[in-house]
């Protein structure tokens, strides 16, 4: 399917689920739906740098929290309507990425992962010693109640995310199918030789940092109106990093489809489970889960399907190796 | 603020006794990711773990939390010697190390983390000794036992290491598995079992850091978070398994973590051990001591 058409086609689902949600009735469905939207987003713009590039970041939460931080310092500022704060945190973010990865993508991957964490922890210092965007104390966004055309302000941001969510399996699945695709799976797959063949690696990573990086504070960005209170130790939370692994891990990391269906499942469940059973138990589920998926099935839910069904379009089980069954069973990953 | 001397020289006093038990947080991690390069992430969780086994065994039978730390080594050397075989036959066969490996350690961090939680619930602990009270002064200083103490076992622990490292067989092969796996295994060693020791001993150690860390600090099931960033900074300015080296690098985050704290505020001496692991990723990526 070409990408203008996909683009659509998700719109079009988008909008039913958007419109389902609102003959439900129900507001609640926005509430646990925009969290359900922002795991899609973020398990995305994680996998384009792990699954493709085969770099484990886990600082997802500094990076969504850099974006929810934008929007707070920006909101002090001068109230900016929340598709323009999208931006902003998806430049910020991006930016850091960026730097982040120039400083520490020369080494090997383990490196970069353990700078990842150590970047979440001196992040969220400065922001505890920055009085502007509240400090440890924490900011108040006071949140309209309602929004012109949508009604209740949660569906107006729930539109938001799920357009930000389009946004990043859109370009993921452009990114699968593109020239940069092709550099990142060589990257992953071998990124010595792919140095040795002239390919810009060190470009390849960079440019998927930023990508990767930009897209989870877009995801971030209007956290603090669905919030209404963001405070350091809940923005740079550690279910932010263990779920945006957990959720492209379990759906499978080699195509678009595996972080959207590992976040709609984890997703949901954990909205389920929040509310059924308790948060701490929700999480230890989650850790079970993940451990048992990169043991049992490496390639994830996607990556199962695909071995009973064996004539699956391509769309779904992203670009393979020569003689691999699919993406990631045979051949050693980079050293 | 007013430079003062006698805070000078408590900061840097401080720094180094802290420094000393850092070194035995971070010596776990030199034996895991310096020599085997397995990016044991979920360390620190462990040692929080081992902080909580000593919490229970101190406050149920009065044992003293070092000499009760000393007793669950051998429980947590078996943790670690499964771990390793789950993780070789999961992964590092495989190679598929790099990605999914690294993902299962996070996942372990996080299960250990919430298991913590579920059953000891979210409130700090801590443990009686008689040494945790009472400071010791010298003119202006003041020395704490509660870090005193922790800070001497911590430079025998490595002594210890180290001597095992270079004296007996089994250490001289665990430095040789980092080297070559196939010239061990031609000298009819096998590097499977001798990694699995290796890692066994490097989780045994966590439940001595986990005396430690209790003994400084009360402690609850997140603390570990904190020193996830510090122990690798240490381990890779120390220079990657080399056992000295962590000890020099130790000293030097807490001594400038020490200085942080004192002079800019505590709140940002987390900071500190980041900028070195950034310095030194920059400059000079093998560490003090590398090889």
């Amino acid at each position: 399917v070409r990408s203008d058409i996909f683009f659509l086609i998700c719109l079009v689902v988008g909008g039913a689920l958007y419109g389902g949600a609102i003959v439900l009735g129900n507001d609640y469905i926005f509430f646990a739906g925009y969290v359900v939207l922002q795991y899609v987003a973020l398990a995305t713009a994680w996998n384009i740098l792990g699954g493709y590039c085969g770099y484990v970041n886990f600082g997802s939460a500094a990076f969504f929290a850099l974006g929810a931080y934008s929007t707070v310092a920006f909101y002090r500022f001068y109230p900016l309507p929340i598709p323009i704060l999208v931006l902003i945190g998806g430049v910020v973010s991006g930016a850091v990425g960026l730097v982040m990865g120039y400083l520490t993508l020369r080494l090997r991957g383990a490196f970069f992962a353990i700078a990842t964490l150590a970047l979440a922890v001196v992040l969220e210092t400065l922001v505890v010693n920055w009085d502007y965007v509240g400090g440890s104390r924490g900011a108040y966004i006071v949140r309209p109640e309602t929004i012109a055309p949508f009604g209740p302000y949660i569906r107006y941001l729930f539109m938001i995310m799920l357009l930000v969510a389009i946004g990043a399996v859109t370009v993921a699945r452009l990114i699968e199918r593109s020239r940069l695709g092709y550099g990142f799976a060589t990257v992953r797959d071998d990124e010595l030789a792919a140095e040795a063949l002239g390919v810009p690696t060190l470009r390849l990573k960079l440019i998927a940092t930023a990508i990767s990086g930009g897209l989870m504070g877009m995801a971030g960005a209007p956290f603090p109106y669905y919030i209404g209170y963001l405070q350091p130790a809940t923005t740079f939370g550690l279910d932010y990093a263990v779920n945006s692994i957990a959720m492209p891990m379990i759906g499978g990391t080699t195509s678009w489809v595996g972080p959207l269906v590992g976040a709609v499942l984890l997703g949901s469940l954990q909205q389920i489970a929040i509310v059924t059973i308790s948060s701490a138990i929700n999480l230890l589920i989650v850790g079970l889960l993940l451990v048992g998926f990169v043991i049992v099935a490496p390639n994830g839910i996607v990556g199962l399907a695909h071995r009973f069904i064996q004539h699956w379009p391509d769309d779904f089980v992203g670009r393979r190796r020569v003689g691999g069954e699919a993406a990631g069973e045979t051949t050693g990953s980079v050293p | 603020m007013i430079f003062s001397f006698d805070l000078l020289i408590n900061a840097l006093v401080s720094g180094i006794l802290i420094g000393g038990f850092y070194a035995a947080v971070t010596s776990g991690v030199s034996l895991s990711f310096g020599i085997l390069d397995i990016v044991n992430i979920a360390h620190p969780a462990f040692i929080v773990l081992g902080s909580y086994v000593v919490y229970a065994l101190n406050s149920s039978l009065g044992l003293d939390p070092i000499l009760a730390s000393i007793i669950v080594t051998p429980a947590f050397y078996a943790l670690g010697a499964v771990i390793y075989q789950i993780y070789y036959v999961s992964f590092e066969k495989r190679g598929q190390e790099s990605l999914r490996g690294l993902a299962f350690f996070f996942g372990l961090l996080f299960i250990t983390e919430v298991t913590l939680v579920l059953y000891f619930g979210v409130d700090y602990r801590y443990v009686e000794a008689s040494y945790i009270g009472p400071t010791w002064h010298f003119g202006p200083l003041d020395i704490p036992l509660r870090i005193l103490v922790p800070s001497l076992v911590s430079l025998l622990l490595i002594a210890a290491l180290q001597l095992t490292l270079t004296k007996t067989f089994v250490g001289r092969a665990i430095m040789a598995v980092a080297q070559d796996q196939l010239a061990l295994r031609l000298m009819a060693v096998d590097p499977i079992r001798i990694k699995r020791i290796a890692f066994g001993i490097s989780i045994a150690t966590a439940s001595l850091a986990g005396a430690f860390l209790i003994i400084i600090q009360p402690v609850e099931p997140s603390v570990g978070r904190e020193y996830i960033g510090r122990v690798f900074a240490i381990c890779v300015l120390g220079g990657m398994g080399s056992l000295p080296g962590t000890l020099i690098a130790a000293f030097m985050v807490g001594v400038v973590e020490s200085l942080t704290a004192t002079f800019y505020g505590p709140s940002w001496a987390p900071a500190v051990s980041f900028g070195f692991l950034l310095l030194t990723l920059a400059v000079r990526p093998a560490g003090i001591l590398g090889r």
